[in-house]
């Protein structure tokens, strides 16, 4: 199978402070990758960095475009990147808010990217909408409704339906289910997992949340201090942690 | 300077047209690259003028670049030639070119318009000159010029249609009358100035050149002749134009854009032509409005 | 049938005359002169002059006049007058170091070389209307010093930068400087652009601008490190002279502002400037200036931009106050084509409203 993301040695460096440093792994179509590690480890510049929201200092980003195959991202032209970011890709974010857009209908929330690509009927728009809003579980009755009137939860499954809607290839999320409920949270996290083996997604997820990753994702990589201290798959990672920090931290999750 | 004034031009101590030459070479410069790229806004020097800023400015500057003795110019607000607004506009260019002015659409060479487009077809060798406010379509769904520009640098148009599918989604139609944003040559989204939509089919595939000016905002663009210009819509809720039940009280015209004008406090009202050129041709031309048909009868 | 199509031109001409004759008033009361204004009402020329980037104090004194003491009209005239006037070259900077001072004050040291020089100023007057002046009432006269003022006067911003303290202020690059009347601006803007649209900008809004800054919309806990009132000498070079001559003298209001920053991982902390600078005397606007001035520099000193003053497209887009009159008051226009445009769509929405609406719903037809 062609490996769907190359990362060669990506480095962010802001000034004198590293983001993260020498980061190398390769992710195959349909695999899920949980990055892990505490706030300020490095994994949300490293998220930016894969998903072309901040320019990496030095190393690669490779993608397998559909036509051209493995490309470096950053030698793509600033369109094409776009284009790549809003078709092939989705990007949920932590706060929905960033997302979302705020002063338009769920409706036209998950349309848009339809739109964006050509899409101009409106009734078959509307259609794939109401089909979407079915399958991240919300009612098809609220389709006119702006997304502020939504509960916590159900932002994030309309920005998950939002990114989903052009049948990308691969997603990168951002602690999606931080600042849920935890009942909330294990239906999201239910809902993400049925859709991404279903549709067969390949999925970055960062997180914090030892548990989120127990349930999602096939591989573990543990940042620490922007480098990355352990990799492997998942249930040996965390039934087995090699690295001194990755004992901490299972430790003191214990029991997920 | 190198510049050939036309003599015997009554200027009032002013330059042909008030703008010097210099100026005027700029704007000519920004209109040349606005054809070549129909629809994009270019970004010009505009220059303070003894006219307020919303008032006409980038309207008169593109015109002032132009114009030439031989010129015969028609100036027109809301479809009229004595609105206060074109009465001055016409005043000042009579007072700093003396070109010709006429009140007919078909005589003159220049016009220069706020808001509307004579119902009376364009000829070839036409030039029209609109006045524009705002002008940019995206600056209500995006405030900010920078992101605009990416959005029209890289045909970033979907939120636009997300505009238009939430008027649906909401009222059952798209909601916008006027200032009805079109996509110029298949490749910009250009505000077609504060127009009712009444008038975008006269821009597509006109025979005039139509040229935008938009002196606060510092932008000036066009549509060359035979351009193909079309009015935003969905496949299954295409564009569509305001209809009247009623005819011109005036001329009786049934296929002009009316206004309304309120006769008395307990809401009766009339309908006029706006464009009163083309009312004036066919009352000559023996055309009666319903009131003069009852009043005969 | 009333139908308004008719008889514009005329009215127009009326209007005209009607406000010659209101501008005049009661033709008992004598004619204002221009030198009355220039000498009697100079702040408003200066602010006039300032705020139309024309240094001409007559001409804004007729244009006080003209505009019956609407200073934003004025301002309006001066720059369509403006505009028509050829360039011939551009002048040297001003050397504000050598500027012959009248007033000269400093918030950061209480005493320094040259002294504080008070001057001319309102700061010092109880607000009480004086019913002396209505009267006409003869004017005090000030004492003459035994001793002229000193010749130069180091800047204050100087005397901090000799000990590496505050920002060098250096050119951005070899680039010429930019011109906002002749080019239009582009974002990000360069500090030439934003120095020169601030100073045209408007008194109030940089004012209420400058004063958001100062509650916390953007704090940047600036110190009056100098203002300065005088004369300086302008200077230019002829192309066949190749050497700078003077060729006039203006009055100009200069403020330094001294603010602190943190600085960052790459450089150590050190106070950074806010400029302002007009024609004349219009302090208030030289002081806001500079607290604008520095909010707008909040992105190239590395500090997040979150209030309104240190957003570059609102504050430069909104400044200008001949702009934002015309586009306000353009709204006196008729604009019944568009209007009617709305009435249609707003009929038909209710229309269709109605007709969606249920029997024993309590949606009310308007009375049409």
């Amino acid at each position: 199978m062609n490996k769907l993301l190359q990362v060669h040695d990506l480095t962010k460096t802001y000034g004198a402070r590293t983001g993260c440093a020498n980061v190398s792994f390769d992710l195959y179509p349909g695999e899920v990758l949980g990055i892990v590690g505490e706030s300020g480890s490095g994994k949300t510049t490293l998220l930016r960095c894969l998903s072309a929201q901040l320019e990496p200092s030095a190393g690669t980003v490779a993608y397998d475009m559909r036509v051209k195959g493995l490309t470096d991202i950053w030698s793509l032209s600033e369109p094409e990147r776009r284009m790549l970011t809003r078709t092939d890709w989705g990007i949920v974010h932590q706060n929905a808010r960033d997302g979302l857009r705020m002063e338009v209908s769920a409706g036209a929330n998950v349309g848009e990217r339809l739109m964006a690509v050509g899409a101009r009927h409106y009734g078959n728009i509307r259609t794939e909408a109401e089909d979407w809003l079915t399958k991240v579980e919300i009612d098809t009755g609220r389709i006119d409704d702006l997304p502020a009137s939504f509960s916590g939860g159900m932002q994030q499954r309309l920005q998950i339906a939002r990114n989903l809607v052009t049948q990308p290839r691969l997603v990168f999320m951002d602690e999606p289910t931080s600042g849920l409920d935890v009942s909330v949270q294990a239906r999201l996290l239910d809902l993400i997992r049925t859709l991404v083996s279903r549709l067969g997604i390949a999925c970055v997820i960062v997180t914090h949340d030892l548990g989120v990753v127990r349930l999602l994702a096939h591989r573990l990589m543990v940042m620490r201090r922007g480098q990355v201290v352990e990799q492997g798959l998942t249930d040996q990672v965390l039934d087995d942690p090699q690295h001194a920090y990755t004992q901490l931290l299972v430790s003191s999750i214990l029991p997920v | 300077m190198s510049t050939q004034l036309p003599t015997q031009i009554p200027t009032g101590g002013y330059n042909f047209a008030y703008l010097d030459e210099q100026t005027k070479r700029m704007i000519r410069r920004a209109i040349l690259k606005a054809v070549a790229i129909p629809g994009y806004q270019v970004p010009f020097g505009s220059r303070e003028m003894p006219l307020p800023y919303g008032w006409g400015t980038g309207g008169i500057q593109v015109t002032a670049a132009i114009i030439g003795p031989e010129d015969t110019l028609k100036v027109i607000d809301q479809g009229a030639d004595d609105t206060t607004n074109a009465v001055n506009i016409r005043s000042f260019f009579q007072k700093t070119t003396g070109v010709a002015t006429t009140e007919k659409t078909r005589e003159a060479s220049l016009i220069q318009t706020r808001h509307r487009i004579p119902e009376t077809a364009l000829s070839e060798g036409q030039i029209m000159v609109y006045q524009v406010p705002i002008p940019e379509p995206l600056r209500w769904l995006e405030p900010r010029e920078g992101e605009t520009r990416k959005m029209h640098g890289l045909a970033e148009y979907g939120v636009m249609q997300v505009k238009l599918y939430e008027d649906i989604a909401h009222y059952g139609h798209i909601s916008t009358a006027y200032d009805y944003p079109v996509r110029v040559n298949g490749r910009y989204i250009m505000s077609p100035s504060p127009i009712p939509k009444f008038d975008n089919p006269k821009m597509d595939n006109s025979p005039a050149l139509q040229l935008f000016g938009a002196g606060r905002e510092k932008r000036i663009y066009a549509i060359p002749p035979y351009t193909s210009v079309k009015s935003l819509d969905f496949e299954d809720h295409p564009f569509e134009i305001e209809t009247w039940d009623g005819a011109c009280a005036i001329c009786g015209a049934t296929d002009s854009y009316l206004d309304e004008i309120v006769t008395d406090d307990t809401g009766g009202r009339i309908f006029v032509c706006s464009d009163t050129d083309y009312c004036g041709e066919r009352v000559e031309a023996g055309h009666k409005g319903a009131d003069d048909e009852e009043k005969a009868a | 049938m009333y139908v308004a199509v008719k008889g514009g031109e005329r009215a127009i001409d009326n209007s005209r005359l009607l406000l010659a004759e209101e501008r005049r008033g009661d033709p008992a009361v004598p004619e204002l002169t221009l030198a009355q204004i220039d000498q009697q009402l100079s702040l408003a020329v200066d602010r006039v002059m300032t705020e139309g980037s024309l240094y001409d104090r007559e001409l804004a004194a007729l244009a006080v006049k003209q505009a019956q003491g609407d200073l934003i009209e004025a301002i309006f005239l001066l720059r369509a007058y403006r505009t028509t006037l050829p360039r011939f070259g551009y002048a040297e900077p001003l050397e504000t170091a050598a500027m012959h001072l009248r007033r000269r004050i400093s918030a950061t040291y209480k005493d320094l070389p040259g002294g504080q020089v008070l001057g001319p100023t309102f700061d010092y007057t109880l607000r009480l209307l004086d019913f002396d002046l209505a009267e006409n009432g003869a004017t005090p006269e000030a004492e003459m010093a035994e001793e002229p003022l000193a010749g130069a006067m180091p800047r204050v911003a100087d005397i901090l930068g000799h000990g590496g303290l505050i920002e060098p202020e250096t050119p951005q690059d070899d680039r010429p400087v930019g011109d906002v009347t002749r080019d239009p601006m582009t974002f990000p803007a360069d500090r030439d652009a934003r120095l020169q649209a601030l100073a045209r900008g408007d008194e109030g809004f940089l004012l209420s601008l400058g004063y958001s800054t100062q509650r916390g919309y953007g704090k940047n806990h600036p110190f009056a490190g100098e203002i300065r009132l005088g004369e300086v000498a302008v200077e230019f070079v002829p192309e066949e002279l190749g050497f700078p001559i003077e060729i006039g003298e203006i009055t100009i209001t200069e403020c330094q502002m001294i603010n602190q920053f943190q600085g960052s991982t790459t450089e150590p902390a050190k106070f950074t400037r806010g400029y302002g600078l007009t024609f004349g005397h219009c302090e208030r606007k030289a002081m806001a200036m500079a607290l604008v001035d520095r909010s707008l520099r909040a992105q190239e000193l590395g500090e997040e931009p979150k209030a309104p003053a240190q957003d570059q497209e609102f504050v430069l887009y909104h400044a200008d106050n001949v702009e934002a009159s015309g586009f306000t008051q353009h709204l006196k226009l008729p604009h019944y084509v568009d209007f009617q445009a709305e009435l249609v769509m707003v009929r038909r929405m209710r229309e269709t409203a109605a007709n969606n609406a249920t029997p024993g719903d309590d949606f009310e037809e308007a009375a049409d």
